[in-house]
């Protein structure tokens, strides 16, 4: 399993008076193999999975993954980390299922044949085999999702890190989703609203007002959070 | 039925499908450029004819072209209408028959294209500015995303206008326009963060 270790991380954004601070002195080593991050909007919660792959830059510590530095060796750890978003259409910009695909693979597989036989290779373990001609706008929501999930997957990484992957889907596809993700091989850094799906997880922070306030078992973690949000 | 996405490829065997993806890519340009070159009324129209007969040779289907090039009418209705008035009825036919070729032939090369072979034409031809510091899979990805954005922005600007409509301001050009201008930068600043996450802007 992949290390995530974040050491006294603070993220800054630039304002008209200034700056404001997004996350504030994180310190975390995550080696469980399903992390989830819960907390409300505007908390940090997308801040801080977003610094795991250089998407969002630390102002001060640091952040690596498997013992590479995210600020100095940015593509080899991107190489390492996937990232599934919340709107799949963003994330989806070739015109055809299988395109897409191979589009992850085009940086390091060189033959045409070998990209697409391998993309052929994850569409049929996610289930989209049947579809890997079709147009990318003719898929539905969760199939869309799972396409973006299958374009990080064929890059084979160790850390998989998605951002509320399933909040813009019916109850079917989100179910989909959440098993797909859930049943990875690879490590899991998952920001989600589902309380359920994260009791799933083996470990789970909660973040509020850019801290991480609880960092446990995720059922103890969860009843934080609940408390904390509702009081 | 639903209108042609562009880059879509239509699955078949014709010649058109079989020709190198670079020659045909130089043809489309060459015949581009012929075909803006041409004079009068008929030239342009006999070109528009070819350029049919090809499409539907190649397999595209005729309502999905039709349904594609839908959107470009009321542009082509307002063009000839003004050509006519200022340079005669010839010039409007000219005009009119030479873009709706282009979008013909355009259409007919995506169609008969994988995309995949179009980045791979593309990087070719761009390895020699190599020298000059330019990637040539950041040019692919870009040719790429220009034709995979145009079904998005349009989805896009359908959405807003539908927005202001329901507040009752679809005659509000402001309504329609700022935040369509704002989804589209919004969505393009997504779409940058997706191809950063997959290691597509990272060197070699």
């Amino acid at each position: 399993m992949a290390t995530i270790e974040l050491d006294d991380v603070t993220v800054t954004a630039p304002t008209a008076d200034g700056e404001v601070v997004l996350l504030r002195d994180v310190t975390a080593r995550l080696t469980e193999r399903r992390v989830v991050v819960v907390g409300a909007n505007g908390s940090g919660k997308s801040t801080l999975v977003r610094l795991v792959n250089g998407l969002v830059a630390a102002a001060s510590g640091t952040v690596r993954v498997d013992g590479l530095d995210v600020a100095t060796d940015g593509p080899a750890v991107r190489r390492r980390v996937g990232f599934v978003f919340t709107q799949p259409a963003a994330q989806l910009v070739m015109p055809t299922v299988l395109e897409d695909v191979a589009l992850s693979l085009r940086r390091h597989v060189k033959d045409k044949r070998e990209r697409e036989a391998r993309a052929r290779a994850v569409l049929a373990e996610i289930g989209l085999a049947d579809r890997a001609d079709t147009s990318v706008h003719a898929l539905s929501g969760g199939q869309q999702q799972l396409l973006a999930i299958a374009g990080v997957l064929a890059c084979e990484p160790t850390v998989v890190v998605a951002d509320e992957p399933t909040t813009l889907l019916d109850l079917r596809n989100a179910r989909a989703v959440q098993e797909r993700l859930l049943s990875m091989e690879q490590q899991l850094l998952l920001v989600t609203h589902d309380l359920d799906l994260a009791r799933r997880c083996d470990r789970a922070l909660v973040v509020e007002d850019g801290r991480v306030t609880c960092d446990d078992d995720p059922e103890r973690a969860v009843a934080h959070y609940v408390e904390s949000a509702l009081s | 039925m639903r209108s042609l996405p562009l880059g879509l490829q239509v699955p078949g065997d014709t010649v058109w499908h079989r020709l190198p993806t670079g020659r045909k890519l130089l043809g489309l340009v060459l015949l581009g450029v012929g075909v803006v070159a041409l004079q009068g009324p008929w030239l342009p129209l006999l070109a528009l004819a070819a350029a049919l007969a090809v499409a539907l040779h190649a397999g595209v289907p005729a309502r999905s072209l039709a349904l594609g090039v839908r959107p470009l009418l009321v542009l082509l209705v307002v063009v000839a209408a003004l050509q006519t008035w200022q340079r005669g009825w010839p010039v409007a036919v000219e005009v009119v028959a030479t873009t709706l070729t282009l979008v013909v032939l355009a259409t007919t090369f995506t169609a008969t294209t994988p995309t995949d072979d179009l980045l791979d034409a593309v990087v070719r031809v761009a390895r020699v500015l190599r020298p000059l510091g330019v990637d040539p899979e950041r040019v692919a990805l870009t040719f790429s995303l220009a034709i995979s954005s145009i079904p998005v922005v349009t989805t896009l600007f359908t959405q807003t206008r539908e927005a202001a409509k329901a507040r009752g301001l679809e005659r509000s050009p402001r309504a329609t326009l700022t935040p369509f201008a704002v989804r589209t930068v919004a969505h393009a600043h997504a779409v940058g963060d997706a191809l950063a996450a997959r290691g597509l802007g990272d060197p070699d």
